[in-house]
């Protein structure tokens, strides 16, 4: 322990996707000293894969939109479970957000008038996505290194040094956050290179890890979505909420097997492209659920007449939210309609010239080529639904993003209450910009507060720490811990996956208790240096109990509403809308209660028509004086 | 449809390792790294990779698959007979830390040398106008997921380690013409270009452009332009005044520590 490397900051933020960068460039502008503290190398985060773009109400191709029409789309989307509070915040800042990304260097593509050009997509009700492409989110992480690396830069012509003030610590993985006295004094991590262990002293940790995906199996998420920011902040004492609710993306892809689930954007949908079954027909439309039938068309001439004309026309219904599009190719799967392989049809090819295609879709045009063969431009796509984001998350305080736990923030995917029960796509990119920037603000004026007084780290921590990293070492003849999370991700496909039933949960819960001894007994191969097993056997860890906290939510939640459906209790409840569900440690596992909802701001309220709050909300959340 | 395949790969750090020798199932439709993680799930549980979006997105599984530089995601097995040895090892050009995984950190360095975007100080956010095509040059350079193998298969470092402290490679090289051709920038990067970057090292061979997995015309749309730039700057006075002067219209003269032209 002597040796033990050592660094002090003010804000550690755990994750460099578009949140982590994001609140690391505003600590380090309100004068912070900041480690970015990452698992891939800088710049690999699994925000590169967003392909849509950042929802934004900036109103450059429809000037109807404004802030109160997309806080209307997201509690929409989110089934009015939603932070309404941070929703708000989120559709009045994303704009500027926006903009500032252009400040940094972004070059989005335009409108004629040569302003930031937007796209349609499902659930926003006006073209709503800056864009590149379909490769967004490289650009939103590309020009956020590009901005902290100017911030270096400044930082060395100030001191000499560029890492005076923001140090990236890329390949490091967080395994514990360490608590004094009910408030954060620090993380401990290893170097994932050599295996070395390094100490984070520091008052304030902003979590920004991102998601849960690799604890199913057919999923959109790459190796580092492990749960670890959820499972950090619960064993440091910080609270989880609504964990049940995880989006399937409806379009992954299905074939060939070893690409299945990753993921083909929305925007295919948003450009023109149709689902069909194997009989050929647009099933979408038998799909529209009561609350939407007023937004959406009836008939596919009237769908198609939106593209060019949609202040007559409703938009088509494969522009549904994507819990509703998920649930309906679920279902015409099942009722033996599917592709070879499992899917449905997705078309854009019989919808809009291939060179239109390749110049709008071109990352999409190059996935299905090289990967599957498939040429986009000729064919249609099969498809179907893959595990893609997680709603539920951290708890926080909607304006500063700190968690229950004094000292520990959290933003992006890893956080909670934002997205409701559904994301709409493209409220991702711009929750990660909000947010991320909140969270760096409220870390900053969270240590500005201290005044001096930081939480001290003890050896006693340390050791502990230490020895937990290590223990897989120790196990003599364990058990192989990639058949243990092959196990594991097929267990949460099959039991709580995208249509749920209390026996199957219940299921669920018994092998996950089964699950605890088999990670406590895998046993890693080789040395500390770059093994993969071992960096496998301490992320199973976190999966496992992320996927506890999924599953006793999800049986706990008796209704179905957005990313959760109960084959048992298939209708969504008022009653139901007004909780969350909470999840905390105890023992060696998860404890769930029920915790209500704040009552949505009057002024809020009323942007909606009581009709349509009708279908969400009992009659005393009514606004008042209105509802007979 | 599944048979075995052979692979031979490079296990070992900095110091010292051999190519070994493995048979690992293979299944219709898969790619390299489907059979490196196999491999590693079933055979050799330390064996270091990167890797992340699985989907030629995010750059990280850059290796040499059969002595080509090539993304272990987007290089589909059936593109070998099932007889083939396959030979795996790590980029050439970057010390190795272990097995197929090396160390990139000079291509950081780099990126901290390039000048950063600089738009007109006058310029409010949200103010930003630019016509689609004089944005379309930058953005094809900004589809650059940094796999860094333009970097790997560059000779000018690959067969010559001495160089890599004055020379910054292609993706470097083009990420200034990226900045140097976007509508907004004020700033002037030639003469960076050719001290701190290494400009001139180029001699335009065009094996960057070859392993672009995102197919950037590098040498073609980044470089040759850069490369033309510098030297009207160079040896032409007056077409640096007009320069001058087109860029201000251009660019919106903004007055920077070093101006354009």
């Amino acid at each position: 322990m002597t040796d033990l490397e050592r660094h002090s900051y003010d804000v550690v933020v755990i994750g460099a996707g578009g949140a982590g960068l994001r609140a690391a460039i505003e600590a380090r502008l309100q004068g912070k000293t900041v480690a970015i503290v990452c698992k891939s190398l800088f710049g690999k985060a699994h925000t590169v894969m967003a392909e849509g773009g950042i929802a934004a109400a900036m109103g450059n191709v429809n000037p109807k939109d404004n802030w109160q029409v997309h806080f209307r789309d997201t509690m929409r989307g989110g089934k009015f479970l939603n932070s309404w509070r941070m929703a708000e915040l989120h559709a009045k800042e994303a704009p500027q957000r926006v903009w500032e990304l252009e400040t940094y260097g972004a070059l989005f593509d335009r409108t004629p008038d040569g302003k930031i050009s937007q796209r349609n997509f499902g659930g926003h009700e006006y073209p709503r996505l800056a864009h590149v492409g379909d490769r967004s989110g490289l650009e939103l992480i590309r020009t956020l290194q590009q901005k902290i690396v100017s911030l270096q830069q400044e930082d060395f012509r100030e001191t000499g040094d560029y890492e005076s003030k923001i140090k990236i610590f890329a390949e490091v993985t967080v395994t514990r956050l360490l608590v004094n006295d009910g408030r954060i004094a620090g993380a401990y991590a290893y170097y994932r290179e050599t295996g070395d262990f390094v100490l984070f002293e520091a008052p304030a940790v902003v979590l920004a890890t991102g998601g849960i995906g690799k604890t199913f199996k057919v999923t959109s998420a790459s190796w580092e979505y492990t749960g670890d920011g959820h499972a950090l902040a619960m064993r440091a004492g910080a609270t989880t909420l609504n964990m049940e609710f995880i989006q399937f993306h409806p379009t992954g892809m299905v074939w060939p097997l070893s690409v299945k689930g990753i993921l083909v954007t929305e925007s295919v949908r948003g450009d023109g492209g149709i689902l069909t079954n194997s009989e050929g027909k647009r099933f979408m439309f038998d799909y529209i659920p009561d609350v939407f039938k007023a937004q959406y068309a009836t008939t596919p001439e009237e769908g198609d007449r939106w593209y060019t004309d949609p202040e007559n026309n409703r938009r088509p219904p494969e522009l549904l939210p994507r819990d509703e599009v998920a649930r309906a190719i679920n279902s015409e799967v099942k009722a033996g309609r599917g592709t070879p392989h499992g899917g449905v049809y997705l078309d854009v090819s019989s919808r809009l010239p291939a060179d239109v295609i390749r110049k709008k879709l071109p990352s999409m045009w190059h996935q299905f080529k090289e990967l599957a063969d498939v040429d986009i431009t000729q064919e249609p796509m099969e498809v179907g639904p893959t595990c893609h984001y997680v709603m539920g998350g951290v708890e926080v305080d909607p304006d500063t993003e700190q968690t229950r736990l004094p000292g520990l923030f959290a933003a992006g995917e890893v956080s909670g209450g934002m997205h409701g029960s559904n994301r709409l796509g493209g409220n991702s990119l711009s929750d990660l910009l909000v947010f991320g920037r909140r969270a760096g603000l409220g870390a900053a004026i969270y240590v500005d507060g201290l005044a001096g007084s930081r939480p001290s780290v003890t050896d006693e921590m340390v050791a502990d720490a230490e020895e937990e990293a290590l223990a897989a070492f120790h196990v003599e003849g364990g058990e192989n811990p990639y058949t243990i999370h092959a196990d594991l991700q097929q267990t949460m496909n099959d039991l709580v996956g995208i249509i749920r039933t209390e026996s199957e949960m219940r299921e669920a819960l018994d092998r996950l208790e089964g699950f605890k001894e088999r990670v406590r007994r895998a046993s890693v191969q080789g040395g500390r240096a770059f093994n993969p097993g071992w960096h496998l056997a301490l992320d199973l860890k976190n999966m496992l109990l992320v996927s506890e906290a999924i599953a006793r939510s999800a049986l706990e939640r008796q209704e179905s509403r957005g990313g959760h459906t109960r084959d048992d209790y298939p209708v969504m409840s008022p009653e139901w809308r007004q909780l969350n569900i909470v999840s905390r440690t105890e023992g060696d596992g998860v404890a769930i209660y029920r915790q209500p909802l704040d009552p949505m701001r009057e002024d809020l309220l009323e942007l909606f028509d009581v009709d349509e709050l009708k279908k969400y909300m009992t009659e005393a959340e009514l606004p008042k004086g209105e509802h007979s | 449809m599944t048979y075995k395949a052979k692979l031979r790969v490079w296990r070992g750090d900095d110091e010292s390792g051999d190519l070994k020798n493995y048979e690992v199932d293979v299944n219709e439709g898969e790619v390299v790294l489907d059979i490196v993680h196999r491999l590693q799930a079933t055979q050799a549980p330390d064996l270091a990779v990167r890797w992340n979006c699985k989907a030629g997105k995010c750059g990280s599984c850059s290796a040499e698959v059969n002595g080509k530089p090539r993304l272990m995601c987007m290089t589909r097995m059936n593109t070998f007979t099932e007889d083939e040895v396959i030979t795996i090892t790590p980029m050439r050009t970057f010390p190795v830390i272990r097995d197929l995984v090396t160390d990139v950190s000079y291509n950081y360095a780099k990126a901290r040398m390039v000048p950063a975007f600089a738009p007109p100080a006058d310029l409010e956010p949200g103010d930003y106008r630019m016509a689609q095509v004089d944005v379309e040059r930058s953005q094809e350079f900004r589809k650059c997921i940094e796999c860094f193998l333009c970097n790997n298969v560059c000779h000018v470092m690959r067969d010559h380690e001495d160089n890599k402290a004055s020379f910054s490679g292609p993706r470097f090289l083009m990420r200034i013409a990226e900045l140097d051709m976007h509508p907004l920038d004020t700033v002037d990067r030639r003469q960076t270009a050719v001290e701190d970057h290494g400009l001139g090292y180029c001699n335009i061979t065009k094996c960057c452009t070859e392993v672009c997995p995102e197919h950037i015309h590098i040498t073609d749309n980044a470089l040759i332009p850069l490369k033309e730039r510098v030297a009207d700057r160079k040896y032409d006075p007056l077409f640096s005044v007009a320069s001058l002067f087109r860029k201000g219209k251009e660019k919106r003269a903004a007055a920077p520590a070093t101006p354009k032209g």
